[in-house]
């Protein structure tokens, strides 16, 4: 093994060779250095990276931990002590982060190395990581096309095996559908099973932490590091965590999995289609049972996140005023005229407008006929889900409706935009568990595209989703194939 | 200026405390009463009687101990200020 093959290992197979004192951390961070340096300016993943603090933290590295020894990227809205946390807008313009989130402790703790910072949709809305205010990140299986969004560095950086596994954010489907689009796993856990504290809040009853990696066994690795509970987030769930690795291997006889039929429509491409049905054959072939199920209130999802998101996302980024940190505004005559033009030059479009509905909604007048009904539609919702998880073990769709569209494509239109993620956003509504993996590849112009098979599970059933996805995953070979930018590297 | 919705972007752009050009406002305008005519949908559901969402699992008051505990120092605390002075966040004057 070179230090040029270091970098497409999975995490599972790196921690056996750092086990084995096969290479050395050093030799870890050195060989995905040079990785990140060969094609990170075509891909376009990270914001920040920290080296120098990285080589350090490899010198001590105990690689008998969990973690011990492993790289692992950090969406930009995390906050790293020392490092920026952009969230990839101008507003936080030169800050650095006074202290490392709970997951960031935790990843420390398992022995992982947090080196560097994924781009993401500016504050995480978006869902193609266009939006962001500092680079456009490139699809490494298409580089005219997007990761998918928000957190596009981190699906894009394991995908071009420039990380070995990332955290990222997922509030309406901000891990699973670039996880998709990439080519890779994402796993978004139950609302409440991994802490928030210093995640920089977008939609508060909605935001969730979680993986995305090259394998179904590293998102169950990194899960076993970051799970559980947390006193400094109240909405930290206070439930053991199970061994997510060791439920990996069951068999799938007698699981019962449900499809969604208001989720086979119309608009989800054929060749995303064909991949699906060819999935569902194979889990069936694998033991599982395949069951038509129902979500009757399906179709009003879009509309009661948009509403429900944008709300708590106007109450959250009040707090950049251009006072305690990031940009401020040059010579400001008064106060609301500090407010009111830092906010104007530090926030990009898609925040500005979001901040407004959101404002909207909440307004007098119109809290009732939007606000309060989105919220008792998302009730409705929520029982959907409860009754079709009485008769299956979980749920099974595509991830997106369609493989990774050209960047600048949907820029225009936030609606088409927001359209896209009518798939994942019902488990961030819901606080149910789901996850990505690859299940295939589109033809589009000479360029295979991966798409994306989503599993939702019941709440804090993350073991189970782990265990049919991995089931899958090691029935086919999709999780094996690389991207030509990451399989096409110079030797040196 | 006002769309197809009762939203007037100018003025909830000021609610919102973030100044707009005229453009940008035009612009905003006609995308969200978009958004807005999509979000009309929730109105074909009787709603009558259905409780307000809670989490996924409940999760009621979270309680701790009243307790002292480490924290950020003044120093940490300033250390990302856009303007400090004497341990202090420096404004624009707010009252007269």
């Amino acid at each position: 093994m070179t230090g040029n093959d270091l970098p497409a290992l999975s995490i599972a197979e790196l921690q056996s060779l750092l086990r084995r004192r096969e290479v050395s951390p050093r030799d870890v961070i050195s060989a995905l250095r040079q990785r990140i340096e060969a094609i990170d300016p075509d891909v376009a993943a990270y914001l920040s990276l920290d080296f120098d603090t990285a080589d350090k933290e490899s010198e001590n590295a105990n690689v008998d931990l969990p973690l011990g020894g492993i790289p692992i990227a950090v969406k930009d809205i995390i906050n790293v002590i020392g490092q920026p946390c952009t969230c990839a807008s101008k507003i936080l313009n030169g800050y650095r982060a006074p202290y490392d989130a709970t997951v960031v402790q935790k990843l420390r703790a398992a022995g992982a190395i947090p080196f560097g910072k994924t781009n993401l949709d500016e504050f995480a809305m978006g869902s193609s990581t266009e939006n962001s205010a500092l680079k456009s990140t490139r699809n490494p299986w298409d580089l005219s096309r997007v990761p998918g969004g928000s957190s596009g560095g981190s699906a894009a950086a394991v995908a071009a095996d420039e990380a070995f596994g990332a955290l990222g954010s997922d509030t309406g489907g901000s891990i699973r559908q670039p996880a998709a689009l990439c080519g890779v796993v994402g796993l978004k856990p139950t609302y409440g099973r991994v802490s928030r504290f210093g995640l920089v809040a977008f939609a508060s009853s909605l935001d969730q932490i979680g993986p995305v990696t090259k394998t179904v066994r590293d998102a169950a690795l990194i899960m076993s590091a970051v799970a559980g509970h947390d006193p400094q987030d109240s909405t930290s769930l206070n439930e053991p965590v199970p061994d997510y690795v060791g439920h990996l291997g069951n068999s799938l006889r007698g699981v019962r999995l449900g499809v969604p039929k208001e989720y086979m429509i119309e608009g989800i491409d054929p060749q995303v289609r064909a991949a699906i049905e060819a999935a569902l054959k194979q889990l069936n072939s694998l033991g599982a049972e395949i069951v038509e199920v129902s979500l009757p209130s399906t179709e009003y999802g879009v509309a009661v996140y948009y509403i429900i998101a944008t709300a708590e996302a106007s109450a959250n980024l009040a707090r950049f005023d251009g006072v305690r940190y990031g940009y401020r505004a040059e010579n400001p005559k008064d106060v609301l005229d500090l407010y009111g033009r830092t906010r104007e030059e530090g926030f990009g479009p898609e925040v500005k407008r979001r901040i407004i509905l959101g404002t909207y909604v909440l307004s007098t007048g119109y809290y009732d006929a939007y606000y309060l009904r989105a919220q008792k539609v998302r009730e409705l919702i929520r029982r959907d889900f409860a009754s079709v998880f009485e008769k299956v073990d979980a749920l099974i769709s595509p991830t997106s409706p369609v493989a990774a569209f050209k960047l600048g494509e949907r820029v225009a239109d936030p609606l088409q935009m927001y359209l896209a993620d009518v798939f994942t956003i019902a488990a961030n509504l819901v606080g149910i568990c789901g996850i990505s993996i690859p299940c295939g590849f589109t033809d589009l112009d000479g360029h295979h595209l991966p798409i994306g098979l989503q599993l939702l599970g019941k709440p804090l059933d993350e073991a189970r989703i782990l265990q049919v996805a991995h089931a899958y995953e090691q029935s086919t070979d999709w999780h094996k194939a690389r991207p030509p930018i990451a399989a096409n590297v110079p030797k040196q | 200026m006002a769309g197809s919705s009762d939203l007037n972007v100018a003025y909830v752009a000021r609610l919102a405390r973030i100044n707009l050009t005229e453009d940008e406002a035009k612009t905003f305008q006609k995308q969200l009463d978009d958004v807005l005519k999509y979000v009309e949908k929730l109105r074909q559901l009787d709603v009558t009687g259905v409780e307000v969402a809670a989490h996924a699992l409940p999760v009621f008051n979270v309680f701790r101990d009243d307790v002292p505990r480490g924290w950020f120092t003044a120093e940490q605390a300033l250390s990302n200020a856009p303007r400090q002075e004497n341990g202090l966040f420096v404004v624009p004057k707010v009252v007269e």
